[in-house]
């Protein structure tokens, strides 16, 4: 069984979006996706200052079994990106939710969370799979 | 969990690049029942495998010993690729892979039928693959002082029934080890006192991993039907001679030997940050292009390894196509780990 914190949103694809409560938001990948996944051994991540529209392919990460698209939940600007991924890709095994974020992004204006799925939706999502 | 040649077998237990260091450091546990035993039996035993496989039983002269082999077709195309153990004079075991077992087990009494052999699938019988530096320690502390000094005194490719056990000194992930064919019944009972002792149990991500870094081809991926031992890496399995041995497919191969212009089975390795898949797209300068036939992230070496099939030539520099991007990579000469350690 997989687990999705109840304090931020997810996507379809699979991405979490966590409000910093600064204008910014963190995006990584969930507990379910990780584990689907299996051990990641390379991660790929956005160049600071990419304008990215919502929906789009901006990352990937790639486990002994198989490569995947990362998606941005939001349109906004890469703010910053989990630089430890690069030594360290295990962290989204490890824990998916807190040292294993992705990437930050400052949201475009008008930019909604309201699309994405709460909690106990996404669950409900990813144990269908 | 994923179907293997009809069986639901786990891709890992865990962490499975935890379970490849464990094979590596100590000690790994795999379930590799799906694998098929045929006993291949009678008076004309030896003459039908001399027949049916590429290399030479009569090479077995003392029993217990193993051979790798493989199964031609007329046309040289590889049917399957096995383990063969003489186990008394004129009877022999054929450990066969899982997805081909049925069609194996088919030609191979076809072939048999003329020369009254008999063949019994041994599908009574379960395998466990105790794999790593620590393994056959481990399994000797599960038998008698006696049957202990047995199994820790087998050479390298022999195999003896120890009890109720034929205890093998084979395996798949390029570390010392034991595969052992025991009663079916019989094996919950061993894979706990395994894992009780603190052997890691291991699935087929992991099998994967290691056979590849040891340089191992995958039936089905890096060779199969339509290809031949000649551009498999494999030609130091078929025994050409005595050259009257008339085995099935040797027309067909000496024919592609004498011809000279047999493709390569290769070791690449890739220099950046990415992984190599089966099926890429493989760029030689100069001499063409070639294919990935089976490609992963290596966890002994942390960057990424395949077996790629190129055309003849010597070219140690090539580019592969991974995600859209044309990559270097570098050729070399299969195993990547041995024992342990980094080959390349």
């Amino acid at each position: 069984m997989s687990n999705a914190p109840a304090d931020r949103r997810y996507a379809r694809s699979h991405e979490w979006v966590r409000d910093l409560g600064d204008g910014t938001v963190e995006i990584g990948i969930s507990d379910h996706a990780q584990n689907s996944l299996g051990d990641l051994v390379f991660v790929e991540v956005p160049e600071t200052g990419r304008a990215l529209t919502a929906g789009e392919a901006c990352a990937v990460v790639e486990s002994v079994k198989a490569a995947s698209d990362i998606y941005s939940p939001l349109a906004g600007t890469v703010v910053a990106v989990n630089e430890q991924l690069a030594s360290a890709p295990e962290l989204i095994n490890q824990q998916p939710y807190e040292a294993g974020w992705i990437f930050r992004l400052r949201p475009s204006e008008g930019a909604a969370v309201s699309g994405l799925l709460d909690a106990k939706a996404y669950l409900a999502v990813a144990d269908s799979e | 969990m994923v179907d293997f040649g009809g069986w639901d077998m786990p891709l890992s237990y865990g962490s499975q690049i935890e379970e490849h260091h464990s094979v590596r450091q100590h000690a790994g546990l795999f379930d590799v029942s799906h694998m098929r035993a045929l006993d291949v039996s009678g008076a004309r035993a030896g003459e039908c495998l001399r027949l049916l496989l590429a290399n030479d039983v009569a090479r077995l002269k003392d029993p217990g010993k193993a051979l790798y082999s493989c199964m031609l077709n007329e046309a040289a195309g590889i049917l399957d690729d096995l383990i063969v153990y003489r186990l008394a004079g004129d009877h022999f075991r054929l450990v066969v892979n899982a997805g081909t077992a049925d069609k194996d087990e088919a030609w191979t009494r076809g072939q048999a039928a003329p020369l009254d052999v008999r063949i019994v699938a041994r599908t009574d019988q379960a395998l466990l693959a105790v794999q790593g530096p620590q393994a056959r320690a481990h399994v000797a502390a599960l038998l008698s002082p006696p049957d202990a000094a047995r199994a820790l005194n087998l050479d390298v490719f022999v195999g003896a029934q120890i009890g109720d056990w034929f205890i093998a000194r084979t395996g798949y992930t390029g570390e010392d080890g034991f595969e052992i064919m025991l009663p079916a019944e019989a094996a919950e009972e061993l894979w706990r006192a395994l894992t009780a002792r603190g052997v890691r149990c291991c699935g087929l991500g992991a099998r994967d991993t290691l056979r590849l870094e040891a340089g191992m081809n995958l039936y089905g991926l890096d060779m199969d039907e339509h290809t031949h031992p000649l551009e498999s890496g494999l030609e130091w399995t078929v025994a050409w001679d005595p050259p009257e041995r008339a085995f099935i497919g040797r027309v067909a191969l000496e024919r592609l030997r004498a011809a000279g212009t047999v493709r390569r089975l290769c070791g690449l390795v890739l220099e950046e940050r990415a992984v190599m898949r089966a099926h890429q797209r493989v760029i030689v300068p100069g001499e063409g292009e070639g294919q990935v036939t089976s490609g992963t992230f290596s966890p002994t070496l942390s960057r990424s390894i395949a077996l790629a099939r190129l055309p003849p030539g010597q070219a140690r520099e090539v580019q592969v196509e991974v995600r859209g991007k044309l990559l270097p990579a570098r050729v070399v000469r299969p195993p990547f780990v041995r024992h342990g350690r980094a080959l390349i």
